[in-house]
């Protein structure tokens, strides 16, 4: 239920809802997109970000607040810690237990590797298992893998590293297929055929789903593999800083204990960093739709031992964040509402884009709205745009909710709002992060032999914006494909003399360039605490 | 001035905006969590949480992400339960009634207290999954707890000791894999894949200037 100060908006939404459903809008022409996008969109906007005086990427710019964290000091000095007291000693050494790591790790046991996976939270807390709206995959006769490289290319601004891209689309039918054979359960028609829908920005219908807990689904059976095959899961435990040995190849990590803060060694063959995006970043401010640990920690391990970053200056903001009520402010409203038919509206009832263009483009044109059109509605947190959710009983029958978007339904009812009937208050939220580490098609990193990356911490796959659902795909392809690999190359692999001189060499750097940072990193969590005065010890 | 109401994180009184989620009273309280925090969006089952507001007698539970605060809520977090999760092949079980009295075999110790449904944070017939799980008819449970997000509460909560969690992992996991129809034209398009039916048209794209591929982009045909 809504209050009176939303009371004439929501008349005139409701008063055009039929003439809304009826109403096909066009689709943006390139260029206006692209004036859209630059005038619009947050990547565009010069004064919120820096330029990186150190490392890899020096001269290149990223937000203030990931430059902040990549030009910080290391949260060890390399005289903390015993590098010959070896906690930890394996083949493949798993950094992150999100979907990318899971699925990396079931791949490297099965290949006979001996694995662990260290996570600062628990596996499974990852932003995978939020991903609400599905996967795709080109395995309807009517499309191809071809078709969904174009779809993809095309949405990523042609920035993406085309042989990463095509690995991508072409083990994209056989991931759903592994997935499945794992026991994840996919909405599918009584026939077998997977019930698929679009996407913004998809030409074909790809996007296969589990309701809207896609991302859940797979997590937990990810998860539940990665316990049945007994593979060592150190939960509550961050790495802090990689371990390299004498020749420069990587080969572990410091660890340490989130509660007791004790450092630990692991020393690994091959180490695999799969810690997810930055969402908690909140880069320019914005909400984000990520989960607790969400801080680009893998950007920041990487980049001290000379992993370059690629596109770290593009974030994606997705275009449906919760904008009302606060309780769930930035939380995601999965694209899979607009895909089942729930257009975007603005204050006075009009529909003011095509409910599915990329998310950048989409995110844009909601900020306009709000901006220089001055046709957003004020939540009393900030502007909003309405998505129109009861037209999706309207076109789907009733029961259609329930059906296919259970977990939106739930969020907005436990605060009051049923969107089966009332529709819901929508603003950008940060969602993913589009850029990261370069990897070789193979996911080694090209300038650090032995450290792989997979998931949202690698850079390149989806050029500069990502469609929907190729981040569930990226994670099960990159993931299984960097286990994989990572395993191979572990059993040809021999650890030299461990090292952290690389943690003194970047003091040295930021020295050098002059910095005078303030903080530590990686940043491990955001502190979302209010405490005026504490204590330093 | 904001309106505030009282709560009691373990015992110990604080003030807090009336509008916050328990979870972000935690944190204006100035507790840095670590654990019983995960995606924050009531997906992840992290922010277990019972209650009980001050004078009632009903035990309450919740996730505190999706839980707004209330005057003399006593809270306690759940940031850990031991549930019990058995190891199996799933390429070696089979989706018989079998596999549960094999696995799982306290589930037909349930009393039928029901303290499980009443107890779920994301409002599920728990003991109904149960049932079904009971009888192998795993397709019913896995469509019945598809919406369980693992938190524990219901099994912090059974006298029979069952972990209806991963009863109903493993439920779904059995109805995936096995009894849900199989997708012929995805097994299709995986063997034309491997057979190269698309290598020449990929082959093509990536070594296309960027200016044609603009085209293909700019005139794709749009499945309605």
């Amino acid at each position: 239920m809504y209050s009176e100060n939303f009371r004439e908006s929501l008349k005139a939404v409701e008063a055009a809802r039929e003439a809304n459903i009826a109403y096909e809008p066009a689709r943006m022409t390139a260029q206006e997109k692209e004036d859209l996008l630059s005038e619009f969109h947050p990547d565009y906007k010069k004064s919120e970000f820096s330029t990186l005086k150190i490392g890899p990427n020096k001269g290149e710019s990223v937000p203030h607040e990931l430059c902040e964290v990549l030009e910080a000091h290391s949260r060890i000095s390399p005289d903390d810690v015993d590098l010959s007291d070896i906690k930890y000693d394996v083949d493949v050494l798993i950094i992150g237990g999100g979907g990318a790591g899971a699925s990396a790790a079931i791949e490297a046991d099965k290949a006979g590797a001996k694995v662990m996976i260290v996570t600062k939270l628990r596996i499974g807390d990852a932003n995978t298992m939020m991903a609400e709206g599905g996967i795709q995959a080109a395995d309807k006769p009517n499309d191809s893998p071809a078709i969904h490289f174009v779809d993809a290319f095309g949405g990523g601004h042609y920035a993406a590293k085309r042989e990463l891209l095509a690995k991508l689309v072409c083990d994209a039918p056989e991931a759903i297929q592994w997935l499945n054979d794992l026991g994840v359960e996919f909405d599918k028609a009584p026939d077998g055929t997977m019930i698929t829908t679009h996407g913004g920005g998809t030409s074909r219908k790809r996007m296969h789903a589990a309701k809207d807990y896609s991302g859940a689904e797979i997590m937990r059976t990810l998860r539940d593999e990665v316990l049945n095959r007994g593979i060592p899961v150190v939960d509550f435990t961050s790495a802090i800083e990689l371990i390299l040995d004498e020749s420069g190849k990587a080969a572990g990590a410091v660890l340490m204990n989130m509660e007791t803060h004790e450092l630990m060694v692991a020393r690994a063959k091959t180490v695999i960093i799969a810690t997810g995006g930055a969402g908690r970043m909140h880069y320019q401010g914005f909400p984000t739709s990520n989960h607790y640990g969400a801080t680009a920690d893998g950007l920041v391990l990487g980049y001290r031992v000379g992993a370059k970053l690629l596109y770290a200056d593009t974030l994606q903001y997705h275009p449906t964040g919760a904008a009302f009520p606060q309780q769930i402010f930035g939380a995601l409203v999965t694209e899979k509402v607009r895909s089942l038919g729930a257009k975007l509206v603005n204050r006075d009832g009009k529909v003011f884009m095509h409910p599915l263009e990329t998310r950048d483009v989409a995110a844009a044109s909601i900020i306009r709205e709000c901006t220089a059109r001055g046709e957003g509605v004020d939540t009393g947190l900030g502007q909003a745009v309405w998505l129109d959710t009861p037209m999706i009983e309207a076109i789907g029958g009733e029961g259609t909710i329930e059906a296919r978007i259970p977990a939106m339904m739930r969020m907005f009812a436990d605060f009051g709002i049923d969107i089966r009937r009332e529709p819901i208050l929508v603003y950008p939220t940060l969602h993913y992060q589009n850029g990261g580490l370069d990897i070789n098609v193979d996911g080694m990193t090209p300038n650090v032999k032995n450290l792989f990356v997979a998931g949202e911490a690698v850079g390149g796959i989806h050029g500069r914006n990502r469609l929907m659902g190729n981040s569930l795909l990226d994670i099960i392809v990159f993931g299984r494909n960097a286990g994989i690999n990572a395993a191979a190359l572990s059993k040809e692999t021999t650890v030299g003399k461990l090292t952290l001189e690389h943690v003194d060499a970047y003091e040295e750097e930021i020295k050098r360039a002059g910095l005078n940072p303030t903080t530590v990193s990686p940043k491990l969590l955001p502190d979302y605490t209010r405490r005026k005065q504490e204590s330093k010890l | 001035m904001e309106k505030t109401v009282n709560i009691y994180l373990f015992g110990k009184q604080y003030s807090v905006p009336e509008d916050l989620t328990i979870m972000r009273a935690m944190e204006y309280a100035g507790y840095q969590l670590v654990r019983g925090c995960g995606c924050r969006n009531g997906f992840c089952g992290a922010c277990a949480t019972i209650y009980r507001i001050k004078g009632e007698s009903e035990l309450k539970s919740c996730l505190a992400c999706q839980t707004k605060v209330e005057e003399g809520m006593y809270i306690a977090t759940l940031p850990f339960f031991p549930l019990v999760k058995q190891v199996y092949d799933i390429e070696k079980i089979s989706p018989t009634q079998q596999i549960m009295m094999q696995l799982y075999p306290e589930i037909y110790a349930c009393v039928g207290c029901n303290a499980c449904t009443k107890s779920c944070t994301q409002g599920l017939n728990v003991m109904q999954y149960i049932a079904y799980a009971q009888r192998g008819e795993f397709d019913k449970c896995a469509e019945e707890s598809f919406d369980c997000v693992m938190c524990g509460v219901c099994s912090s909560r059974c006298p029979a000791g069952i972990s209806h969690p991963q009863v109903a992992m493993l439920a779904r996991r059995l109805n995936g894999k096995y009894l849900a129809p199989k997708s012929r034209h995805l097994e299709d398009r995986v063997k034309e894949i491997k057979d190269g039916t698309f290598t020449q048209l990929i082959e093509e794209l990536m070594g296309k200037p960027i200016d044609e591929i603009k085209e293909l982009y700019n005139n794709r045909d749009i499945e309605k």
